[in-house]
């Protein structure tokens, strides 16, 4: 009995699972060996920087590591009650140290980052702290008396985590304080939060839009004879090869105030010579502009899926009685829904990352989340919270992804 | 034939297409189809056959000619509104939707309640024995399965006119001559108008009524599938339906119904003459293999015999194939029936071959 | 004929190999700036003679403000650029992020005056890391083609009632937080101690309140003169060099107005970990002295960072009779307002105005 109940066996007596395994092992390797070469590429350039530089938003040893007498003297305090001369002492040799070593700016700005004005205190501090004598807390509020602030030293304490969520918290308006507690950003501080849900919002509508202006046009395209379908391709692709920052031009010089578009609208009367519609440097300007930027990106996955719909269906709908409207809305239009799904996830997610449009068009209601992330990438150098609001972007986009997944299937997508 | 005219439920009447303006699809069709019947649209493709079924289906226009329902004009009438079933080529099921869903569907459109929908749509799949599939989608049934929800949603509205466009093309052979069955059978017991579109002649045989043969955009012969095959009108119809030796010449005489063709080999034969008219035509002789006969003791005497060289023989169970050279022509085919005391011809072989004359045609050159 | 061919194979060979040899004499350094005509007048007066002199090759790259590809490059390792063009605030929060190396000014060439560079160089034109060039100014223009009794002061920029139409700001706190209280009255020199107060940051955001619903936001340098000339704005803050391209290049009719300008400097910083850092060091230092921070001044309206330059400062190359004196931001005659802009105040207090600044933007 155990032999019915055992392991089937090969002729030669080996598991028959295992005789498997080793014939298909070869083709696998090949199969690996491939695909090596891409693997290692995307790793290299792709996952490996991305994962490093999502890492910045929640690690940050800048503090810890230079000013590491500091970090520990600060290590059981309780960021409440009064600094300790323990402290004092070990902030003087650190200054003097990061002073001698030219890294005085680096904890500085680090520093500033929690709180505003620090860092020239740290600076003019470090400058003199080779000459303080003990003992150092009197010297150093001597030198300037914000080192008796207590804010100051809860900085310092804040600054000192090497894995911090501050960052997460400030990308949603939030603010940790010394003891670890998070609380919300003052008012007129708020953005974020605001900036992630406008991100959204245009991008919901561009999405609309596209999807408005891009059916039909796929439609026409999946149902025209070959020739005439490739040369609507042709101009529906056309805008790929001009430059996004030419395109995006020509939308000002379209919509600007003494633009083409304005001055038509004169002309129909339906706009007067001194008040002209406001078309571009706010959020109608992006969305407009954005739509026109990503249709390509609906139109296409739709085009993809519509060709594989067999006008038979539709016949056949209207065989059985049903109007126009009818066959097109209950046979036709849920078919082209996997396409509908692809491109509207390829123009949401497109759409959330994008950047150049709107800041050029966008004046200031038509700002996205990119913009404040590319700010605090070029201007700033805050890449601590540039990575923290892109990791929060990443995790909502991946969520969308599940989400259209639970709703419509991924398989449910076609982009090709 | 008045009369049959007269009870026409189908009529096209002078009938032209043209896609491009240059080029005419269908030539000045005429045709009508009585109530009740089964008529076949048969021809190689491109021959105007599914182009017809389209203009009657209303998804094509006549660019002259009228086309009549049941003697009402219906050029005007958009295709949803002419209440014609219609079983496509692939089925054209609804992929997103139950086989439930597919078949309510006419119903919905036509405003059925939901009761009425439900019982039409399981009568419907009883009649197709396919009850027990409600709730299937149709990716998830096979080809002949989905065959006969194609079947039972063109029928669920109960339309007088179904019109089937090469609805069995992608079955496999067993499956479509049982379906062939099938389908004729639901037909003849629901009393419906049938225009079938096929470029299989068996089916077209099997199944219809009357058959009307098209090419080049003209009915060449329309006919019950006996006669068609038997008694074609022009070598195309002969060439087209069954298999089929043809052999050329020219016509000595006609005299009393029977013609004297002396074949370019130079021998002469007996031949019934179809559309040649005097001595002197050039013309195509056509013998159907299985009335060719080279056994001596079943040839009625005075038949004119031709000799003939066995080239190969092909043994295909129920009957033999042999091939032959005969009056030059290396493809003249002969076919017997497996019987116990038939001879297997060796090729190499010289025999002589002879047939009735009224079974050898001399058609159209 | 065979002996002519070999004669002239050898002298090839010969010029060849003198040629290799000068190569490995002199080098090359790779310059960034901001591109345009800005980059033009620099290859002009600094690029050009120094190759001239030395035999060294600039390679001109151009940027668009911001350090974060120098933060890259240094972070990766790999330094691809030697010395680069930067606002004095980049210049700051570089050297604090330790990625420009430092400069001692004591080590430049004394002026063609024979004064020493620390006394020659106007105030405020060294850091730790970097050394200026030159001086320019975020001052408003209008057209005057347009607007012909145009605005006089700050004043008018934030006086919609009196001059209306859209009014063009640089999309930053700096300069217009400045501006706005200058407009609101206060003297030039109180307005960094204003700002410095929550009050006065109120008071500043309260004056740019009053204009926020008819402002186009700029970004780029290029885009002020556009707007103006596409007639999108009635007035427009922007960088004095760029609107004195457009109307002396480009024959605009856009006037200044130096009331409260901001002025501010530009200075070279070389990279630390560059590949040819001494080269670039040599560089900075010769494209700083008197005459070619004077040279300069003839092809772009800022003013040379070096005192001594300015006797040198003739007419525009292009245009004999434009003399480039008056069109300085520091000509005695634009000076009576402006407002230096304070990098420390900005070091300090950057990321929190611009905080504001942004929640301001979008509320």
């Amino acid at each position: 009995m155990t032999d019915a109940t055992g392991p089937l066996l090969a002729v030669d007596g080996t598991p028959l699972k295992r005789k498997l395994a080793q014939s298909l092992f070869r083709s696998r390797a090949r199969a690996f060996g491939l695909a090596l070469p891409l693997l290692a590429f995307i790793i290299v350039v792709f996952v490996y920087p991305i994962l490093d530089f999502l890492g910045r938003s929640v690690y940050d040893a800048r503090f810890a590591t230079l000013m590491p007498m500091t970090t520990e003297a600060m290590a059981d305090w309780d960021g409440t009650s009064q600094p300790t001369e323990a402290m004092a002492d070990a902030l003087v040799l650190d200054l003097v140290v990061s002073k001698k070593e030219k890294t005085i700016g680096k904890v500085a700005t680090r520093v500033n980052r929690e709180l505003s004005g620090t860092r020239s205190l740290f600076t003019k501090t470090a400058r003199s702290a080779a000459k303080f004598e003990s003992p150092f807390m009197a010297a150093l509020i001597e030198k300037d008396k914000d080192w008796a602030d207590l804010e100051t030293w809860q900085a310092m304490k804040t600054a000192s985590r090497v894995f911090t969520p501050a960052y997460v918290a400030a990308a949603l308006d939030r603010k940790m304080l010394a003891d670890g507690s998070i609380v919300q950003q003052s008012e007129e501080r708020r953005i974020h939060v605001k900036l992630f849900w406008r991100t959204m919002e245009i991008s919901f509508l561009v999405t609309v839009f596209c999807l408005i202006l891009g059916y039909p046009i796929a439609y026409l395209m999946a149902s025209l004879p070959m020739r005439t379908s490739n040369l609507l391709l042709i101009l529906v692709l056309l805008p790929f090869w001009t430059s996004l920052l030419v395109r995006t031009t020509a939308w000002i010089a379209m919509l600007q105030a003494q633009g083409v578009m304005n001055d038509l609208f004169v002309v129909f009367g339906l706009a007067t010579e001194d008040d002209r519609f406001s078309l571009i440097y706010n959020k109608t300007g992006t969305l407009i502009a954005m739509t026109h930027i990503l249709l390509p990106f609906m139109i296409l996955p739709l085009f993809s899926v519509m060709k594989t719909i067999s006008p038979t269906y539709v016949r056949a709908a209207k065989s059985m009685g049903a109007t126009d409207w009818t066959s097109f809305w209950r046979v036709y239009f849920p078919q082209s829904v996997p396409g509908i799904g692809a491109g509207a996830l390829l123009c949401f997610i497109l759409a959330l990352g994008y950047y150049i449009t709107p800041a050029l068009v966008g004046g200031q209601d038509g700002q996205m989340i990119s913009n404040i992330i590319d700010f605090h990438m070029r201007k700033s150098l805050n890449w601590n919270l540039a990575a923290a609001m892109g990791l929060i972007m990443l995790v909502f986009v991946l969520f969308l992804f599940w989400l259209y997944d639970r709703i419509v299937g991924i398989d449910n997508m076609k982009l090709g | 034939m008045a009369e049959a005219q007269a009870k026409a439920f189908v009529e096209f009447q002078r009938v032209q297409k043209s896609y491009d303006g240059e080029v005419l699809v269908v030539k000045d069709l005429n045709l009508s189809v009585a109530r009740g019947e089964f008529l076949t649209m048969l021809g190689p493709s491109g021959s105007g056959k599914t182009t017809c079924l389209m203009m009657l289906a209303g998804f094509e226009t006549a660019t002259h000619g009228e086309i009549l329902l049941d003697g009402k004009p219906i050029n005007n009438i958009p295709p949803h509104k002419r209440g014609i079933g219609m079983v496509f080529q692939n089925y054209a099921l609804f992929p997103h939707m139950t086989v439930g869903e597919n078949l309510s569907f006419p119903l919905e459109v036509r405003k059925f309640n939901k009761i009425d929908r439900e019982a039409k749509v399981k009568r419907a799949l009883d009649m197709v024995e396919m009850g027990d599939f409600l709730s299937r989608r149709p990716s998830q049934l096979s080809g002949g399965q989905q065959q006969r929800i194609a079947l039972a949603r063109a029928l669920v509205f109960e339309p007088e006119l179904v019109l089937m466009d090469e609805p069995l093309g992608a079955l496999d052979k067993q499956l479509r001559e049982k379906m062939q069955f099938e389908i004729t059978d639901l037909a003849h017991k629901l009393g419906i108008t049938v225009v079938y579109v096929t470029h299989d002649q068996t089916e077209a045989l099997t199944m219809s009524d009357r058959v009307a043969v098209f090419n080049d955009g003209v009915i060449q012969q329309i006919a019950a599938p006996d006669t068609l095959y038997e008694s074609p009108d022009n070598s195309f119809v002969a060439q087209f339906i069954g298999e089929n030796n043809t052999l050329e010449g020219m016509v000595k005489e006609i005299k009393n119904g029977v013609a004297l063709v002396q074949l370019d080999s130079g021998d002469l034969i007996n031949c019934k003459p179809i559309n040649v008219t005097k001595p002197g035509e050039r013309t195509r002789v056509s013998i159907r293999p299985e009335r060719v006969e080279y056994n001596k003791d079943r040839l009625k005497k005075g038949v004119h015999t031709l000799k003939a060289e066995v080239l190969e023989f092909i043994y295909m169970g129920d009957i033999f194939r042999t091939r032959l050279r005969v009056a030059g022509n290396d493809e003249f085919i002969i076919k017997t029936r497996n019987a116990p005391d038939q001879i297997r011809l060796q090729p190499g072989t010289e025999i002589e071959i002879g047939w009735m004359p009224e079974d050898c045609r001399a058609l159209d050159a | 004929m065979k002996k002519t061919t070999l004669l002239l194979a050898s002298t090839a060979l010969v010029m060849g190999a003198s040629g290799a040899f000068a190569g490995s004499h002199t080098g090359s350094i790779t310059a960034v700036s901001w591109g345009g005509a800005y980059t033009v007048s620099q290859i002009e007066a600094y690029h050009k003679p120094w190759t001239a002199a030395t035999g060294n090759k600039v390679v001109s790259e151009d940027y668009s403000g911001g350090i974060a590809e120098v933060k890259a490059q240094v972070e990766a390792g790999n330094v691809t650029w030697d010395i680069i063009d930067v606002e004095k605030s980049d210049a700051v929060r570089g050297c604090d992020e330790g990625l420009f190396m430092e400069i001692d000014p004591t080590s430049l060439p004394n002026g063609a005056d024979g004064s020493s560079a620390v006394d020659d160089f106007i105030p405020g034109s060294f850091t730790d890391c970097a050394v200026a060039n030159i001086v320019w100014s975020t001052i408003f223009a209008y057209d005057s083609s347009v607007t012909p009794n145009g605005p006089a002061s700050i004043a008018d920029f934030f006086n919609p009632a009196a001059f209306p139409g859209k009014r063009g700001l640089r999309k930053s706190p700096k300069a217009n937080l400045e501006m706005a209280l200058a407009a609101d009255g206060v003297a030039s020199a109180d307005i960094y101690d204003v700002l410095a107060t929550d009050e006065g940051v109120d008071r500043a955001f309260a004056k740019l309140d009053t204009i926020k619903d008819i402002v186009v936001w700029w970004e780029a340098g290029a885009q002020p003169p556009q707007l103006l000339a596409d007639g999108e704005v009635a007035m427009t803050t922007a960088y004095n060099g760029r609107i004195f391209n457009a109307v002396a290049g480009e024959g605009k009719s856009f006037e200044i107005v130096w009331d409260a300008q901001v002025l501010d400097v530009d200075m070279w910083a070389i990279i630390k970990g560059a590949p040819n850092a001494d080269l670039a060091m040599e560089f900075l230092k010769f494209s700083t002295e008197t005459e070619q921070l004077a040279a300069q001044a003839s092809y772009i309206a800022y003013g040379p960072a070096r005192k001594s330059s300015a006797p040198f400062v003739t007419t525009y190359h292009s245009n004999a009779d434009l003399d480039m004196g008056p069109q300085m931001p520091t000509a005695e005659a634009n000076l009576a307002t402006a407002i230096p802009n304070d990098f420390e105040f900005w070091a300090d207090n950057a990321d929190e105005l611009n905080e504001r600044f942004n929640a301001w933007l979008i509320n």
